[in-house]
């Protein structure tokens, strides 16, 4: 039973929000003295295993391309072809952005983000369509359309990164069950991903569809023709 | 081949981080200089020369790491991006054509994984390096850009882009140190063994409600996939890619339901100033449990 304090390290660690590298550390020193390590033997094990995966840190070679691109406008033009979708309802507004989202997770593009795309762009034009559709509408529906808002932005970003050959969530796969001696290519981890990629965007469809008909059927639509 | 190219990529990513600790030792702003740099360089050592050295003193070399971020020590620095007008006015100017590179990496690292045997690694690498030069014809960049522009991210992503590799190596030493088998044979009271479907319940419920409580999926898996995957899933026959992947996007369900994943669930609902605290995550649980069951069923008749 002992052996689990540096699961409870972790945990405590977490919970209190302490430095996640230091935590790491510490719950394996610990784990390694109490499971009859020596101090060598835990170093020895960190470091071996640290240089085996460092493909998991390749990502790193990525880094300037992208920076120059960022420093070209990558983003501002992301969010430009965002803003010229025309979208009637609140739903589809958020299907749209989650496409693109999921799409981009699973080609390593970064783009995306609560900061740089949800509260500038995404929640505003969700909020816009739902003006535009009905004669009003209360705050407890704007406040249920940031919640829908800002999980489009997670569902894309975490069901469509490992789509991606070098993702970290692919690489840890690769790398944790190597070091427990089970071997596996980070192609063959990626293509699995898959599925749940589809599935997940089909669920997030559907939750989509209800929020549109529960709002179509609470509020009154205007009335189009004499909008215009 | 695919190995040697590989260790030049190392090199290569050894070299950013190495331009990662000039840039900050150079900033004359920098809020923690020595330490930053001194972090990248240790880091760089790692990719460059970490073959050579013995294992005990990498280890030894990863404490000072942590040492350095438990005192923050490992700041983001003064480099910055072009100013808004500018980025609107080139991004005008090149239209579409900027995601071009950004395609090149991603079409690089899938093409070079299923057509050649150097694998997707490699292919990311070369990737990366085909992208750059394209962007730099595309966009006439200053060449001193891709130093600046590297080590400006780096510093952004921080510390913690080691951690993936910290959370395998202590997945290493729970296995070293058999915590595992305390689990498993934990487990074993309730789960019997031999039996699939209790297996990847244990296995998919346990990512979920581990990352729940971590709020890392990342951390989860090095743990739950020692305890409960390896003796219950992986040695009944499970395919070891499906399995292994499914595993880490059901502990993704718990990070859709938990509080201490802030950075996804509450600092977004901060940003756009709703009135429940928990307003993402109450959207967001009906799908991640729905999801979470899927998870559940598809490793049952899928990676067996």
């Amino acid at each position: 039973m002992i052996k689990l304090i540096g699961v409870l390290i972790i945990v405590i660690g977490f919970i209190f929000r302490l430095n996640t590298i230091a935590v790491v550390l510490i719950a394996g020193l610990v784990t390694g003295l109490v499971g009859g390590l020596d101090f060598t033997e835990i170093l020895s094990t960190l470091g071996s295993a640290f240089i085996n995966t460092r493909y998991m840190t390749l990502f790193l070679v990525t880094l300037p391309v992208i920076g120059i691109l960022e420093r070209y406008g990558l983003r501002e033009r992301a969010a430009d072809l965002i803003k010229r979708i025309k979208s009637i309802t609140v739903g589809r507004v958020m299907i749209t952005y989650l496409v693109v989202r999921e799409l981009a997770a699973a080609l390593s593009l970064r783009l995306g983000g609560h900061v740089q795309f949800i509260r500038p762009l995404v929640f505003p034009m969700a909020e816009g369509a739902a003006e535009n559709r009905y004669e009003k509408i209360d705050e407890e529906d704007i406040e249920k359309i940031k919640g829908y808002a800002a999980a489009m932005e997670n569902y894309g970003n975490f069901f469509g990164q490992n789509v991606f050959i070098a993702a970290g969530g692919v690489l840890l796969v690769v790398g944790t069950l190597g070091e427990l001696g089970i071997e596996v290519t980070a192609l063959e981890v990626s293509k699995s991903s898959i599925p749940i990629a589809i599935i997940a965007l089909v669920y997030a469809m559907i939750q989509n569809y209800i929020l549109d008909k529960r709002l179509d059927s609470k509020y009154k639509r205007k009335n189009t023709e004499s909008a215009k | 081949m695919g190995k040697i190219l590989l260790e030049g990529l190392y090199v290569l990513a050894g070299l950013i981080c190495l331009a990662t600790a000039y840039m900050a030792i150079k900033d004359k702003e920098h809020p923690a200089k020595f330490g930053t740099s001194l972090f990248w360089m240790l880091l760089a050592a790692t990719f460059i020369v970490g073959k050579y050295l013995p294992p005990v003193v990498v280890g030894a070399v990863l404490l000072v790491m942590g040492g350095l971020t438990a005192f923050n020590q490992v700041k983001i620095g003064t480099l910055k991006n072009s100013d808004e007008n500018f980025r609107i006015e080139k991004s005008k100017e090149i239209g579409n054509k900027i995601f071009i590179p950004a395609l090149t990496i991603a079409v690089f690292a899938f093409g070079i994984a299923q057509f050649t045997d150097l694998g997707g690694l490699v292919g990311l690498g070369f990737g990366a390096i085909a992208a750059t030069i394209i962007a730099m014809l595309m966009t006439k960049a200053e060449p001193k850009y891709i130093p600046y522009d590297g080590s400006r991210l780096l510093q952004q992503v921080g510390a913690v882009s080691i951690l993936p590799q910290l959370l395998a190596a202590l997945g290493a030493l729970f296995n070293a140190a058999g915590v595992g088998e305390v689990i498993s044979s934990g487990i074993s009271g309730i789960i019997p063994q031999g039996n699939i479907l209790a297996g990847v319940i244990a296995y998919c419920v346990g990512m979920a409600l581990f990352t729940m409580i971590m709020g890392n999926a990342f951390a989860a898996f090095a743990v739950i996939t020692a305890g409960i995957g390896l003796p219950f899933v992986f040695s009944q026959g499970a395919n070891p890619a499906i399995a292994g992947i499914l595993a880490l996007t059901a502990g993704y369900c718990g990070t859709l339901m938990t509080p201490m994943a802030a950075n996804f669930n509450i600092v977004p609902a901060a940003i756009l100033e709703t009135k429940n605290k928990n307003r993402v995550i109450l959207t967001q649980a009906p799908l991640g449990i729905a999801l979470l069951i899927t998870h559940i069923v598809l490793m049952y008749i899928w990676a067996f």
